[in-house]
């Protein structure tokens, strides 16, 4: 069997959440006033608060979902890791300095610091909402895949421990205690990921025992496994129950097939030699075709194929980048796109911008950002030695991507599978956390702050802030339980698109074009927002996975919002605030 | 460990015009780098394929280039403005 629950990830696990929350009720005792609760007092050190960047940033689709795209299809999913990263050159050089500057607890500050317009807030906090549930949703979901394999808990427990676990730490210290658990979140990763790929390169690369003289490579067992899951929902693998006996589960893939010069293994190599080491072998991929039978049953079966890997290490191979080499303009444009949207996505996410009222002043803000790329930096390179240590463990699970780098660990041991598992959870957990405490800013500061005609008070604000978590919290537990069934990571590449069409151009305008007025900007960050959510529910991607309509009968021509849109949002700011100019 | 509550506001909270300069400087350079790597990509995949260096393709090298450059392009950042902040400080006597 692939799985077996671990006791020693379980215990991990729980230590690591009774750290997190002894943290949390530590800090508790010490934030009471607003300033407290929604920044930290201002008084995070900045190093401290660049590693929280990387804690806060690299969510469950960074770690599980990265690794296992290169783990599965080659460079493709290094692509989203040079993108993300990319972004930050945009938050360090044009946002952080004036975000610090302008705002107080909010993106929406920022966005209001020179009209001190209802408009803009209302926007700007439903703006936030909106991104901020499209990322929650897929870390509450990968939170109850993780349980299910790992610890042998149902879905639903994974989701309800994870959210109870963040609802506790946000409502006692608010984004002091966030900011200490993405903290120690952000370092173990970093390190943790640091010390598999040593032993990734420690281990080299190995030609798997059926494809050495006398193997069994020529078996025709092994050239295919199926899955068939019968119209009452029992799954057969390989012509067996699964899980009935040890034997009735997938078997474990992942092979290297040839090695340059005839060579068996290479033994310990270093970062470049491992690369091109592994550009002149060949690699056993496997891909899947799914097809529905007359009795009710679907019928999976994975299918192997030798893939050279000077094939691997170049862009196209994955469903999500093959437009490189597709000739029709579509397809590029939608690879642009994409690209577009990921270099300006993350300096428009609402949570990662309240990060910078969390330190003292512009100076620190600027030098946590320069912490937080080269840790996130570092994990990113890591990342690509991850997903193809994994793709040649022989340890993966062709059924399920997002479990490579667990079952990577796995391949090097126990105690690093359980190490690495706990710290996945964790991911979750710091995360999820940063994303509740820039929700119920937003209905806290922004949205009851325009609705009542006499200032909050400081108390009656944190109250309220900590109401908005426990619902938000909830909410996103309830969408985690509920979206079980779908594959629900290109949620994160929405939030992406829309926080870069709808939150980006305003705050470019307004921080360098002095005729931009309060109408531009509630009326860009609205169109924005409609403008690419609606471009994605009529796109092909939504037709096929989630109406499981034919893809070729949507409405837009490509998927990816983002070179239309935000382009967009700019045309907006621009043309209303000409409009609207006052003489 | 201090405080959360007291507000802790520095003195320097004025805008620089140097340093958003120096900082859109620093972003075109890396813009350029940036929308290369997506174009070629995108209009000559093939190219990503050639091996110029150390055994390993393009797409590798400037991929991991990307990576690298925005770090040491965030480091160079970081020490103009520390020169910036010191020549303004220098210059602004008693402006504090």
């Amino acid at each position: 069997m692939i799985y077996e629950p671990s006791g020693i990830a379980v215990s991990v696990f729980l230590l690591f959440v009774a750290i997190t929350l002894a943290i949390s009720f530590r800090l508790g005792a010490k934030a009471k006033s607003s300033q407290g609760y929604f920044a930290a007092g201002g008084g995070i050190p900045w190093f401290v608060n660049g590693i929280a960047f990387a804690g806060d940033y690299l969510s469950a689709a960074s770690f599980l979902g990265i690794c296992g795209m290169i783990a599965f299809y080659g460079y493709d999913g290094f692509l989203y890791s040079i993108g993300y990263l990319a972004g930050w050159i945009v938050a360090l050089f044009v946002i952080a300095e004036p975000i610090r500057r302008l705002g107080k607890f909010t993106f929406a500050d920022a966005l209001d610091s020179k009209f001190h317009s209802r408009g803009i807030r209302l926007s700007a906090a439903v703006s936030t909402l909106v991104v901020s549930l499209f990322y929650l949703i897929p870390q509450m979901v990968g939170a109850g895949a993780l349980v299910k394999p790992l610890l042998g808990l149902p879905h639903w427990a994974g989701v309800s421990i994870v959210g109870a676990v963040v609802v506790l730490i946000v409502v006692t210290a608010g984004m002091a205690s966030t900011t200490y658990v993405q903290f120690l979140k952000g370092s173990l990763l970093v390190l943790f990921s640091g010390w598999l790929t040593v032993l990734i390169l420690q281990r080299g690369l190995v030609v798997d025992e059926r494809y050495r003289p006398g193997g069994s490579a020529s078996d025709p067992f092994a050239a295919t496994q199926t899955l068939r899951v019968t119209a009452d929902g029992k799954r057969i693998v390989n012509g067996l129950p699964q899980g009935e006996s040890k034997d009735a589960d997938f078997w474990r893939v992942g092979h290297v097939s040839k090695l340059p010069d005839g060579k068996l293994e290479t033994g310990p190599l270093g970062p470049l030699e491992f690369l091109s080491t592994l550009q002149q072998s060949e690699v056993v991929l496997w891909s899947s075709a799914t097809k529905a039978e007359p009795d009710g049953s679907t019928l999976t079966t994975y299918s192997q194929r030798v893939v050279p890997g000077a094939e691997i290490l170049r862009p196209g191979n994955s469903p999500t980048f093959k437009g490189v080499r597709s000739e029709r303009i579509q397809d590029k444009l939608n690879f642009l796109s994409l690209m577009l949207a990921l270099f300006c996505g993350t300096a428009s996410l609402p949570h990662i911008l309240i990060r910078y009222y969390t330190v003292k002043d512009q100076a620190a803000a600027r030098k946590s950002t320069v912490v937080g790329i080269a840790s996130i930096g570092f994990f990113y390179v890591l990342t690509l030695f991850l997903g193809l240590g994994a793709m040649t463990s022989g340890a993966i699970d062709v059924t399920n991507s997002n479990m490579a780098a667990p079952l990577l660990a796995r391949s090097m041991g126990e105690l690093l599978f359980a190490v690495i598992s706990a710290i996945a959870f964790t991911t979750v957990l710091g995360t999820v956390s940063g994303l509740i405490v820039a929700s119920s800013g937003a209905v806290a500061h922004d949205l009851a702050g325009s609705f009542v005609r006499t200032p909050l008070t400081d108390h009656e604000k944190i109250r309220i802030a900590k109401i908005a978590a426990v619902v938000v919290g909830a909410l996103a537990m309830a969408l985690g339980i509920l979206f079980e069934k779908m594959n629900v990571n290109f949620l994160v590449g929405w939030a992406f698109s829309v926080a870069a069409s709808a939150n980006l151009p305003s705050l470019i305008m307004l921080l360098f074009w002095k005729g931009t007025t309060r109408q531009g900007i509630t009326t860009a960050i609205l169109v924005g927002m409609i403008s690419s959510l609606t471009w994605i529910l009529l796109s092909e991607d939504t037709f096929r996975d989630i109406y499981g309509l034919a893809p070729a009968d949507a409405w837009v021509p490509f998927s990816q919002p983002g070179i239309v849109t935000i382009p967009l949002g700019f045309a907006t700011v621009i043309l209303v605030s000409l409009l609207t100019k006052e003489r | 460990m201090p405080g959360f509550d007291q507000a802790t506001k520095s003195v320097d909270e004025a805008a620089s015009p140097r340093r958003t300069r120096l900082g859109l400087q620093l972003f075109c350079v890396y813009l350029a780098l940036y929308v290369g790597f997506v174009l070629l990509n995108a209009l000559a995949p093939e190219r990503m394929a050639i091996t110029p260096f150390a055994g390993v393709n393009l797409a590798v090298l400037y991929g991991l280039g990307l990576i690298v450059a925005a770090f040491v392009m965030a480091l160079l950042y970081e020490l103009l403005c520390r020169r910036i902040d010191r020549q303004d400080a220098g210059r602004g006597g008693d402006k504090s």
